[in-house]
């Protein structure tokens, strides 16, 4: 792709035969001018960080395909079909040059670039689908004849086992290596024999991300190198701050550094437990006092947080110390847990420091036999959350709509909800990290405070 | 012991097993045993280990890697809980040596890397991500303590022949899906040495896998999400089982729930017991009328299995009848049979290829037993209280003596090791090291060919 100053742009050869959604399998042979370059990127971040948004509210598959929808057409839409395509293509690569640089950077953009992917994907028509697949040129069969009618009943049982009460076999279905549609397998959408899968045609998109997440994955790490062997130092006056800029606007904070508000010592850490920490947090808490003792999922997700509201690794230590100890005993706790707290901290092993998980982390995690982490508006039974919540204030009437929000799977808004009744204020941005509820929770309790007496 | 008389004896030849003391029935394990474990070329297996784990590459076809053995990470967890990570050794000879010179009281056996995990320092400066794995077996834990809500007879660390069948109906299940749902064909179970098992796959396409895959073989086989936050550990969704859930329910659970299970746990006898079960039922409705027949009868006649038996027939058929109140109840049954009788594997331990899992044939420090493999279409017939311990291999050797070499040709051969290790040559190790061969000449054909293609212009 070059990169020009004012010039006319030609329009890529590949405009003419292509299915809607680019593959971005190449990179553009066109000329783009640099104010473009710039601008096309904001737009497509604009679309990724709607993207990213509704992930955290919890959005539901159709939710997203609307709003993917909604966002492409705000800011990606051009009059001219082929502009728009180009502004597509453009945009995609040089976001790849700003988002390859870390692995936190690439993480974000290959998850939102995937999400987007998807949904633009189930937006389009079944044709239009089979020619994508076909694009990636994926050697999948069509399941036909006698093969067919010996799955029928199998395939009518899963189809049932997800809900349709009539076991209505699709017509087309594609036999694939279970390798290639891990998420179906996962959640038990296929059917599975002898190391295949038996893909339905409505079920194509699975394949596809798949195919698409992995090349964006390998196609980041080629960048990355290109970047930092010639890219970076060549571009240096003129694309590279460009770049630079770019990647620091757009990701929300991730609460590893605490802020002014957040330093909590040990000897009020009961007390803001109770006053400030999120339901989820709080059980975790609860728990810890109660049986001496967490494990590990546990210790991670309550650790983390604790990290992030500034709890400093000598009073994280001597926390946790002051209740396994009454446990497991001194020694065992040096031996087999101390390291762990450290290693949160940064302070061993690759001494990578550690953000606290944010809701989206927290609500996929599985809990297990003897875990209390997860997010109680997912993972606790309806009488165990309503008895929480009653502890946390909550009154019937307020309850009814957090329970409400939980039927409809919106686990982050009940949280929400919580938050506004436990504080009497509303909170329009939406609750999807633990500490940010800390955080907000803790500048509505000091403004309401009256200042000491000097 | 002091360090004085461990020390003496290390003098004296480590060929000849010393003259010890009848050790005590508690005693299964100590340290003197183990080095003798370690220490006698007819014990451990140690050229069988390395031959499983070189998967072909012995060097003998000229399509062998011959580094591949030596890429592959150990680690050693010594007497102080001293733990030694990273370690690889360049042949059979040099892990040998390692193992004698520490005599570690697990081993465990990681991924096989990129490079030397010995040496991963010196790599890793040259760019991203160049010390990472790239192979590993596909693997399962399962520990019976995650059952311990549904077990009345022990809990935590203890197993009896009650509640060990749980272990079997496990194996069964995740057995009969990985060969016909996978195709998978070369799996290793091995007991875990005191309440579980552990599973190898050891295929060639699992050994690929990558964590997300692996991950997603993980989560078809999961199915209970519970813990004490919520009472309906299982919820099975939808209008039928998926064919995998429904086939094992048909096969293994459902025979097991209402036949053995109710002889050995009696989940129905108790007051404490039954509730657990009403509170599965998500109709208040329901509950009270089989609590209701159960508190008022006084039965003292029959035993606690008949009882069982007879109350779960009632629920079914209450069940039955009545499951058409709402979603939750369609499936009710099915859900209280999974709860008591499905595997429950630890994700963690399968979905990520740098986890690191014991190796077989270790002893475990805490009973002494030996980690021996149990065979899967046999698994009825494996009883962990009979495995043979360390003590008594010391014992075999002190009565028994010479005879402890285990060869091919001997066929009556009966010492308590020798028929696990023979058990697992012949089902585990002769069939895929067969197979691996064959792979590695066949993917050596392909090379050649195409570079032969490359030279035509």
């Amino acid at each position: 792709m070059e990169v020009i100053r004012s010039q006319k742009r030609t329009p890529s050869n590949d405009t003419v035969s292509n299915p809607k959604i680019p593959l971005y399998l190449t990179a553009p042979q066109m000329e783009v001018r640099l104010e473009e370059f710039e601008l096309f990127a904001v737009d497509r971040l604009r679309v990724l960080k709607g993207v990213s948004d509704g992930l955290a509210r919890g959005r539901n598959p159709k939710e997203m395909d609307d709003l993917v929808d909604t966002l492409w057409k705000e800011h990606m839409r051009d009059p001219d079909a082929s502009v728009m395509f180009n502004k597509d293509i453009i945009s995609h690569f040089v976001l790849r040059l700003v988002y390859c640089r870390s692995d936190e950077l690439k993480k974000w953009f290959l998850s939102m670039e995937t999400a987007l992917f998807r949904h633009r994907f189930r937006l389009q028509n079944f044709e239009a689908q089979r020619a994508i697949v076909g694009e990636f040129g994926l050697p999948y069969k069509a399941v036909t004849g006698a093969e067919l009618e010996g799955l029928k009943e199998r395939l009518g049982q899963v189809v049932r086992s997800l809900g349709q009460i009539s076991p209505t076999v699709e017509a087309v279905y594609y036999k694939v290596p279970f390798e290639e549609v891990p998420d179906l397998v996962a959640s038990r959408r296929v059917l599975i024999q002898k190391g295949y899968a038996f893909v339905a045609g409505s079920q194509l998109v699975s394949l596809v991300v798949t195919q698409f997440r992995s090349h964006i994955s390998k196609a980041l790490i080629l960048t990355n190198r290109k970047w930092t062997t010639t890219i970076q130092e060549r571009e240096k006056d003129r694309l590279t701050p460009i770049v630079e800029a770019l990647s620091t606007s757009y990701l929300g904070p991730d609460y590893s550094q605490s802020t002014e508000y957040a330093e909590i010592s040990l000897k009020d850490i009961d007390q803001v437990a109770k006053s400030s920490f999120p339901l989820c947090m709080r059980h975790l808490f609860e728990k810890v006092r109660e049986d001496h003792h967490l494990k590990h999922g546990g210790r991670m997700q309550l650790g983390l947080f604790l990290k992030g509201v500034g709890l400093k690794l000598d009073d994280a230590l001597a926390f946790w110390r002051a209740e396994f100890t009454k446990k497991v005993g001194s020694e065992r706790f040096d031996k087999e847990y101390a390291y762990s707290i450290r290693h949160n901290y940064g302070k061993e092993g690759k001494r990578t420091d550690y953000t606290p998980y944010a809701c989206q982390k927290i609500i996929l995690s599985a809990p297990g036999a003897g875990d209390h982490h997860g997010c109680p508006y997912r993972h606790f039974s309806e009488d165990n959350l309503r008895a929480a919540l009653g502890r946390m204030g909550l009154s019937s009437r307020g309850m009814e709509g957090v329970m409400d929000q939980v039927r409809n799977k919106h686990y982050q808004l009940a949280c929400t909800m919580t938050f506004e009744a436990v504080y009497g204020t509303s909170c329009d941005a939406g609750i999807n990290h633990p500490n940010q509820y800390f955080e907000e929770s803790q500048k509505i309790l000091k403004s309401k405070t009256p200042p000491a007496p000097v | 012991m002091t360090r004085e008389e461990i020390e003496s004896r290390e003098d004296e030849s480590m060929m000849d097993a010393p003259q010890i003391n009848k050790p005590k029935p508690e005693e299964f394990f100590n340290v003197n045993y183990l080095r003798i474990y370690y220490g006698k070329r007819t014990l451990f297996p140690y050229s069988d280990i390395h031959k499983w784990l070189s998967y072909g590459h012995d060097g003998k076809h000229p399509g062998c890697d011959e580094y591949y053995f030596g890429r592959r990470e150990f680690s050693f967890t010594l007497e102080n809980d001293v733990y030694l990570r990273y370690k690889s050794f360049k042949n059979a000879s040099s892990m040998e040596d390692a193992i004698r010179s520490h005599f570690p009281y697990k081993i465990d056996i990681g991924a096989v890397y990129s490079v030397d995990p010995d040496k991963r320092h010196a790599y890793s400066q040259t760019g991203s991500n160049v010390f990472t794995p790239v192979e590993r077996e596909l693997v399962f834990d399962i520990d019976i303590t995650d059952y311990d809500d549904v077990r009345y007879c022990c809990s935590g660390a203890d197993v009896c022949s009650k509640c060990w069948p749980l272990m079997t109906v496990a194996i069964k299940v995740i057995h009969t899906s990985l060969t016909e749902d996978f195709g998978f064909k070369h799996i290793l179970w091995v007991f875990s040495g005191r309440r579980g098992v552990h599973c190898w796959v050891c295929d060639p396409k699992a050994r690929r896998m990558t964590n997300e895959q692996r991950s997603a073989v993980a989560e078809y086989f999961r199915v209970y999400k519970g813990n004490e936050n919520n009472a309906r550990k299982v919820a099975l969704m939808g209008y039928s089982l998926h064919p995998f859930l429904a086939r094992s329910y048909v096969d293994y659970l459902k025979g097991f729930f209402e036949g053995e299970l109710q002889a050995t746990q009696s989940i129905f006898s108790t007051k404490d017991k039954y509730e657990k079960i009403l509170a599965m039922i998500s109709d208040e409705d329901i509950q009270s009328e089989l609590r209701g027949k159960w508190e008022n009868s006084a039965r003292s006649s029959l035993s606690e299995e008949a009882i069982s038996l007879v109350r779960w027939e009632q629920l079914k058929n209450t069940l039955q009848s009545k499951k058409h109140k709402a979603p939750t109840l369609r499936m009710c049954v099915e859900e209280i049979v999974f709860t008591f009788t499905y595997p429950r594997i630890d994700l963690e331990v399968s979905k990520q290829m740098n986890h690191l899992l014991k190796a077989p044939f270790c002893v475990h420090p805490k009973t002494g037993r030996v980690c021996v493999p149990i065979d899967p279409n046999n698994c009825d017939d494996f009883d962990p209280l009979a495995v043979p311990t360390l003590s008594q291999l010391i014992e075999e050797i002190n009565s028994g003596g010479s005879r402890m070499d285990v060869d091919d040709d001997d066929d009556s051969d009966t010492s308590l090791l020798g028929k696990s290790i023979k058990f697992f040559r012949s089902s585990f190790l002769e069939p895929l090291l067969k197979s691996c061969k064959e792979e590695i000449e066949s993917s050596y054909k392909t090379k050649i060919g195409k570079s032969k293609d490359s030279l035509s212009w």
